[in-house]
């Protein structure tokens, strides 16, 4: 692996990014088992890599849509972490005041356009934000993330091939985790990849290794540059791997366990921090730091979830239309 | 003036497009052909295929790149070629639009205008329905249902300028304007009640009903082509001296029940006309609101007037059957007149 001794900041910044998601979703686990969370989560651990590689490639004003498995995807985005907190704490002073929870996060301010759902839900609207960029020509790449589940939906293909005939500035990145839900994916697809299927639409379609946090940016950084100098779409499929059960009630006894260690010994974080190491880049020490700043941070976003107030009862009725008209 | 309400919302979108550069159409066979029924003919010589974009047979794209675009600040109108084809679409329009703008707490919001036109006009079940009780069930939307010209433009212009997303459903026997297959029927008789659009721009609020006909005895309460056929059956009342009240609540949702409760407190009496079928359809709701909040000013029960709950079916005779005809609104009046009328 190469890496440039120029390039610290951004690769510091995406461990620290990864180390916050993974601190973030560990927190969330302890919060729910302990019956602090309300409602359910599907949870990112294990697939940090691709978040991060992704969105270190795009701009703030960049968009992205995401899936039910999409706090890390926000975080990586930028998020503020307090506001991430709060709203799986369905509270007021949530991204989306209570309103959305972990399945709906969303934060505009860092073109974050949602978590979804609905499984493929959010590759149509990507497609859109995409459109929308090309038409004002404001130079903006929509990244619309996926599971390998979405790949089977009709939306998918509505919106790759759309994307590819309007050739618009977006990337559809899959997170092969291998399952969907309790089913292998090698039993829902007939083929072990699926980015193969970008070719039916003229596209390029990388296979990526989804623990590698560099290999998830470089391939990102080449399928965005395209995208923005009008080429049209790319597809990425990165393998990985869940380590938490589909959601935060399944303990995933379909899976065998010798299978879930051999993929934790590629574990995302430890890989980044080896090669971080081993090139001379970071210390042990200054990566350890990251730790901890990461932990502070992460527990002054639950005190500040906690002091926050729940919204009033009542408070869905009043968003139930968006207020304004633009008249005149 | 125009009489077609093909030409009125053909109008209605160019001044929108020319005084709003985020306003675009998109849909199946809208720019070379000018659509179904016309109403993006000659858009894309003015406006180019940037912003009049023919797109591929897939509903949910269509919808969802609608839904995205608007996300990113675009105010997108989406042609269905038929409403029945919106139910390939009904994720994006029911789990996406409806909802994004409440689970996002108010960020973001989605302006998006999904036209399509809708009614029973001999092509049988799967290009017949009248769908806005799908709509009207689903929080978050707004739905239009446009009775002439007149309203047609005004309506258009306000679901265009409005942040929400509107499902505007037009009635194929309504439009007075060809298909470009040369197959519509457009109605004639009813040229009386069908009001003109004048040549200047105007909006008319989503969310208003309006009394089409002032009357003392009963209230009926009448949609789109329905509307019509309630305004005939109207005039034919009035030669017996019973004074009907005609009202057109030209958006369902939202539902303007203060007109429509002040009327029927004034005459006792309702019935509620809609094309599509009677379950948890539009006349039930009206019905059930009605009694929910006016139990004692009624004098006799509240009757309802829609398509019997089948597919439409094909042969003609058959599909006369079932719908609702101005012969099966007298027979409702009538039925709420039980009652005598005071005089």
């Amino acid at each position: 692996m190469e890496l440039q001794a120029s390039n610290r900041d951004l690769y510091l910044a995406m461990y620290h990014k990864m180390v916050l998601i993974r601190t973030f979703e560990d927190k969330l686990y302890f919060l729910f088992l302990n019956t602090i969370m309300p409602g359910t989560m599907h949870q990112y651990n294990g697939q940090e890599a691709v978040a991060v590689g992704v969105c270190a490639a795009l701009n703030t004003n960049d968009f992205i849509t995401s899936t039910h498995r999409g706090h890390g995807h926000t975080l990586a985005k930028g998020a503020d972490v307090n506001g991430a907190m709060a709203e799986m704490f369905a509270k007021e002073t949530g991204l989306c005041r209570g309103m959305g929870g972990s399945m709906h996060i969303a934060d505009f301010r860092v073109g974050m356009l949602g978590a979804n759902g609905i499984v493929g839900g959010g590759l149509p609207i990507a497609t859109g934000a995409a459109l929308a960029s090309q038409m004002r020509g404001t130079g903006q790449v929509a990244v619309g993330f996926m599971g390998d589940a979405a790949a089977n939906e009709g939306s998918f293909h509505e919106s790759l091939n759309m994307a590819a005939v309007w050739k618009l500035p977006v990337v559809f990145v899959i997170e092969n985790n291998l399952y969907g839900y309790s089913v292998k994916s090698r039993d829902a697809f007939p083929t072990d990849d699926i980015a193969i299927r970008a070719s039916a639409y003229g596209l390029p379609g990388e296979i990526v290794d989804g623990q590698d946090v560099l290999a998830v940016y470089k391939h990102s950084v080449k399928a965005v540059a395209r995208a923005r100098r009008g080429e049209g779409p790319s597809v990425l499929e990165c393998k990985t791997y869940r380590y938490k059960g589909h959601a935060r009630f399944d303990p995933a006894a379909y899976r065998p366990k010798e299978e879930e260690e051999a993929w934790k010994k590629r574990d995302p974080i430890k890989l980044w921090a080896l090669a971080l190491t081993q090139a001379g880049i970071a210390s042990e020490e200054e990566l350890k730091s990251i730790h901890t700043s990461v932990r502070k941070e992460v527990d002054a976003a639950v005190e500040f979830a906690n002091q926050s107030t729940s919204p009033a009862p009542d408070s869905s009725l009043s968003l139930i239309y968006a207020e304004t008209s633009r008249e005149g | 003036m125009y009489q077609s309400i093909a030409v009125a919302l053909n109008r209605t979108l160019a001044d929108e497009m020319r005084r709003d550069s985020n306003v675009f159409v998109l849909g199946e066979d809208i720019s070379t052909l000018g659509g179904a029924y016309q109403v993006t003919k000659g858009l894309l010589d003015e406006f180019g295929p940037q912003r009049v974009r023919d797109t591929p047979c897939s509903e949910i794209a269509i919808v969802g790149a609608g839904i995205g675009a608007a996300l990113a600040g675009m105010r997108p109108v989406v042609e269905l070629q038929f409403a029945d084809f919106v139910f390939c679409a009904m994720d994006q329009v029911v789990n996406q639009a409806a909802k994004l703008h409440m689970m996002f707490g108010g960020q973001g919001s989605v302006p998006i205008v999904i036209r399509a036109p809708q009614g029973a006009t001999g092509r049988a079940a799967q290009h017949s329905q009248s769908v806005e009780a799908y709509f009207m069930h689903t929080p978050g939307l707004k739905v239009v249902l446009p009775s002439d010209a007149y309203d047609a433009r005004g309506l258009f212009a306000a679901a265009i300028r409005d942040d929400n997303p509107v499902l505007f459903l037009e009635h194929k026997l309504l439009y007075g304007s060809s298909s470009a297959g040369g197959k519509a029927k457009s109605v004639t008789g009813l040229l009386s009640t069908l009001r003109p659009a004048p040549e200047e721009d105007y909006t008319i609020p989503l969310g208003v009903a309006e009394v089409r006909r002032e009357g003392r005895d009963v209230t009926v309460v009448a949609t789109q082509y329905m509307l019509h056929l309630a305004l005939q059956a109207a005039e034919q009342f009035a030669k017996e001296g019973v004074s009907v009240e005609v009202i057109d609540p030209r958006t369902v949702a939202p539902l303007d029940m203060a007109t429509i409760t002040k009327s029927v407190i004034k005459t006792g009496r309702l019935v509620a006309v809609s094309e599509d079928v009677l379950t948890c359809g539009v006349a039930s709701e009206i019905v059930a609101r009605v009694v929910e909040t006016c139990y004692d000013a009624l004098k006799t029960a509240p009757q309802r007037v829609g398509t019997l709950d089948t597919p439409i079916p094909f042969a003609p005779e058959s599909e006369k059957f079932v719908l609702p005809s101005e012969e099966k609104i007298s027979a409702a009046v009538r039925r709420t007149l039980a009652v005598p009328v005071a005089s």
